[in-house]
């Protein structure tokens, strides 16, 4: 296996040739935040919030390779707001009302939120009607709190390897639909996996919700991406 | 109907990567795509329902429920709009009896708009079930509809007056006109024959190393946009490993004013043909496609013949002008309508059967690109182009346009002038000449490079067309004083990038229509400076998407703030920061209001 060095932030760091830059920053105690990414399954580049500047280019962290001598700045101030406006666009651009939400506490995009010290979103709210899918036999689709980063459709599958999840229409209607046929005899498992894998609430396991109480989950008691950052 | 469902799915050997195909072929035929329809399938290709309707639903032109015997797509682009629209869409709907977006109760006539067909320079204009009808007056309306409520077929709807040149062709039979107004030395020297190319190589012996050298000796670069040198793409594909290797003709020329590429292909569609075969030969692709843009639907039964014809005469098959081992096919993938579907590896995603959203880079499509194989993608125009500088050498093609962008340039201009058209000059022209040249009087503003390109004032009309200065694909929009500028373009391009939008990522799909919003709050007069800034703070934000579509959505207004602030400033003049103007307190009670009374 061939080791590489890069740079971070002018920090030297050091990784196997060819990981994800995300995860080679996360072993050298450096968080990029991400969000649209999730561990083992194909980054897709989507939201946005990881891009660094690859030697002054912008870049997301989550589909590119670590290569020799890789020079990357993350934590710049550009790159700071430019990743607290994509979490202040997805507040805006959805329905996210964090009190009454299942998964609150251990919401990503709450403690990104947090993390990037949001108040009030400089984007307009565009409130959109959007519907609640409470009829699948395991799952809930809260489309209001989706953010369409996709996990769900590239992570869960069924026996047979078929997908649950796809995209429906484009755009600022972008949704995602679930098969009715595919998802009406799923193991209670996968649909576990589904709602861990979804970094919001938009796909709850039905009579499993708060199984444990707001005020004890993963971001009320340390903030995101502080178990990477030394 | 489930014969015909069948029978088309097997058509395509049950291939999921033909679901586009499947998709057209169907509904072409039965109209829709029903429930059940998808289910079938879904069934026969062995995949989940879902996944053929994420297709269906990204595609402008599919849908799952009857548009009508006659549907009617009118245009609703910058152009059309400075032909009194409003009249057309009046007339349609009182002679249709149902408004826009709607089918008529007797289910006879769909009335449905959409973006640039390509036919800015003959505007207002409609496609209906597949054939394109120009230059639409009240009148002419009138007569059209009264014809679908009698039963007539869509050609006794045409009429017997054809456009010029290739257009009138017994398989295409076109109401469309050329408008080619100045032909250049290059594309429309009128002196191609074809099979030069092929023969010029056999002549002289070339390799497939000695054309991708004459093409980088050249200069040539893309004429899509980009400008991206052809001979190093070619060159790395050619070196890329995986096999077949695939040339696509980009034909899908969704930049709204640009309609060069349809105007290239009714009259040089071999000069077209024959230039993916030299890139064929050159990078050692077996197979081309041509992914030609849905609204081009009513040329297909005359490219299918061209291809054919170019097959019998052994410009294309297997052991081309004689020389064994050189074998190339080419078929054409229809899209269905979505601008985003222009940029390569959307367009690479679309033919594979799948919804057109861009792929992350790299790998590109050259190492990895149609079904995994290396792949090049190049534009219509840079493919005849190459033909011409094989025939008559690379000195001779750096003789024409300027030291850094040589040859030639087809423009698609359109909007405020007496001559819209086809205009192929040298590179190096200015503004200024070709405003002259078109007859434009009183102009404000011109759009160049179409709503990604820049729009631009008088003060810069002396500028040249050129890679090194105004670089374009190729479509100019001219705006005269008496338009709105805001309200009638800037606004209009903004619905645009709002609608086209993939949606994948974040900043792109949210900040589309959040754009529009606060433009729309501008035009109406109850936006403040702060709104303003706000517009030009997304700029860095945008930058950071993906693909070409999400970095280029803010252009119009951006461009416009800064080379048009006046507009703007007029529009927020007075307007106080501590309240806001666009506040409606009647309409935010209303539902209390309303609550209260009962
Ligand atoms: C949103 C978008 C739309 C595009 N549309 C077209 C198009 O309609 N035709 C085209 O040739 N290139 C288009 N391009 C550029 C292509 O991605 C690609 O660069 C081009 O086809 C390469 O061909 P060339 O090198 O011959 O220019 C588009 C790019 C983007 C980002
Ligand atoms: S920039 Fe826009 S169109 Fe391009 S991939 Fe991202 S969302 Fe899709
Ligand atoms: S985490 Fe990389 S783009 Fe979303």
């Amino acid at each position: 296996m061939a080791f590489v060095k890069f740079i971070v932030d002018g920090k030297e760091c050091m990784s196997e040739e060819g990981k994800q830059l995300v995860e080679a920053a996360k072993e050298n105690n450096i968080y990029i935040p991400t969000l649209c990414n999730y561990p083992g399954i194909p980054p897709k580049g989507s939201c946005r919030i990881c891009t660094v500047l690859i030697s002054g280019r912008p870049a997301t962290a989550c589909t590119t390779k670590v290569t020799e001598g890789m020079d990357i700045q993350s934590a710049v101030p550009e790159l700071e707001s430019f990743r607290k406006s994509v979490v202040e666009i997805l507040f805006a651009e959805g329905n996210h009302f964090c009190p009454s939400c299942e998964k609150s506490g251990n919401c990503e995009l709450q403690a990104l939120g947090y993390k990037y010290t949001m108040m009030v979103p400089d984007f307009p709210y565009m409130f959109p009607k959007r519907e609640v899918e409470a009829w699948h036999p395991k799952l809930l689709k809260d489309h209001n709190r989706c953010i369409l980063c996709k996990r769900c459709i590239r992570g869960i599958h069924n026996n047979d390897g078929k997908t649950l999840f796809a995209y429906g229409k484009r755009g600022d209607k972008l949704l995602i639909n679930i098969d009715p046929e595919t998802s009406k005899d799923i193991s209670d498992e996968l649909a576990q996996q589904a709602m861990d894998m979804c970094p919001v609430g938009a796909i709850i396991r039905k009579e499993k919700g708060f199984a444990v109480p707001i005020g004890r989950r993963k971001y009320d008691k340390m903030p995101i991406g502080s178990d990477v950052e030394e | 109907m489930g014969e015909t469902v069948h029978a088309i799915i097997r058509n395509y050997n049950g291939d999921p990567t033909r679901l586009m195909d499947i998709l057209i072929d169907i509904q072409s035929q039965l109209g829709y795509l029903s429930e059940w329809t998808i289910e079938q399938i879904a069934k026969s290709l062995d995949i989940p329902k879902i996944d053929v309707e994420q297709t269906v639903s990204f595609y402008h032109f599919f849908t799952k429920e009857p548009r009508g015997k006659y549907t009617v797509y009118l245009n609703n682009s910058v152009v059309t709009g400075f032909y009194k629209v409003d009249e057309i869409v009046k007339t349609f709907e009182k002679e249709a009896g149902c408004s826009f977006g709607r089918v008529s109760p007797d289910g006879l006539i769909g009335l449905f708009s959409t973006a640039c067909i390509g036919m800015s320079d003959q505007e207002p204009a409609a496609i209906i079930n597949e054939q394109v009808f120009t230059r639409l007056t009240p009148d002419k309306v009138k007569t059209l509809i009264a014809g679908m409520k009698d039963g007539k077929t869509i050609e006794q709807l045409k009429g017997s007056s054809y456009g010029d040149g290739q257009n009138a062709n017994p398989l295409m039979k076109a109401t469309v006109k050329n408008h080619i107004r100045k032909k250049g030395e290059v594309i429309f020297s009128g002196d191609y024959t074809a099979g030069d190319a092929l023969r010029k190589i056999k002549s002289a012996k070339m390799s497939s190393n000695d054309v991708i050298d004459i093409v980088k000796k050249s200069s040539v670069r893309g004429r899509g946009g980009a400008g991206f040198p052809t001979g190093m793409k070619w060159e790395v594909a050619r070196k890329a490993q995986g096999e077949p290797k695939y040339i696509f003709c980009n034909a899908d020329e969704g930049e709204p004013g640009t309609f060069k590429d349809r105007v290239i292909l009714t009259e040089e569609p071999k000069l077209v043909f024959e230039g993916m075969t030299i890139a064929g030969y050159a990078v050692g692709a077996r197979y081309g496609i041509l992914y030609l843009r849905n609204e081009y639907m009513y040329m297909k039964k005359y490219l299918v013949s061209i291809l054919q014809d170019m097959e019998r005469d052994n410009l294309l098959g297997t052991a081309i002008g004689g020389k064994n081992g050189f074998n190339f096919d080419i078929r054409i993938q229809f899209g269905g309508g979505a601008y985003v579907c222009g940029e390569e590896s959307a367009l690479i995603e679309s033919a594979e059967g799948k919804r057109g959203e861009p792929r992350d880079r790299p790998p590109f499509p050259v190492e990895k690109g149609y079904l995994q194989k290396p792949t090049v993608v190049n534009n219509v125009e840079t493919l005849c182009t190459v033909v011409k500088i094989i025939t008559k050498g690379h000195e001779w093609y750096n003789t024409i346009g300027t030291r850094e962008s040589r040859g030639t340039k087809v423009l698609s201009i359109s909007g405020d002038c007496e001559e819209p058209g086809i205009y192929e000059i040298p590179w190096g022209f200015s503004v200024n000449d070709i405003l002259k040249m078109t007859g434009a009087r009183d102009v404000q503003a011109v759009q160049v490079g179409g709503p990604s390109g820049s729009c631009i004032a008088a003060n810069e009309f002396g500028r040249t067309l050129a890679y090194e200065d105004l670089a374009t694909g190729g479509s100019l929009i001219i705006i005269g004083k008496n338009r709105d500028l805001l309200k009638d373009v800037v606004l209009n391009f903004a619905e645009f990038f709002r609608e086209e939008s993939c949606g994948s990522c974040v900043p792109c799909r949210a900040l589309t229509g959040m754009s529009k919003l606060v433009m729309e709050k501008i035009v109406s007069g109850k936006a403040t400076v702060s709104d303003i800034d706000r517009l030009v703070s997304w700029a860095p934000i945008m930058k950071k998407n993906r693909c070409g579509l999400g970095q280029t959505a803010l252009n119009p207004i951006l461009t416009t703030i800064k080379n048009f602030r006046h507009l703007y400033d007029e529009k927020v003049k007075g307007n106080s920061e501590i309240i806001n103007p666009a506040f409606n307190l009647a309409a935010a009670t209303a539902d209390y209001e309303a609550a209260v009374k009962n």
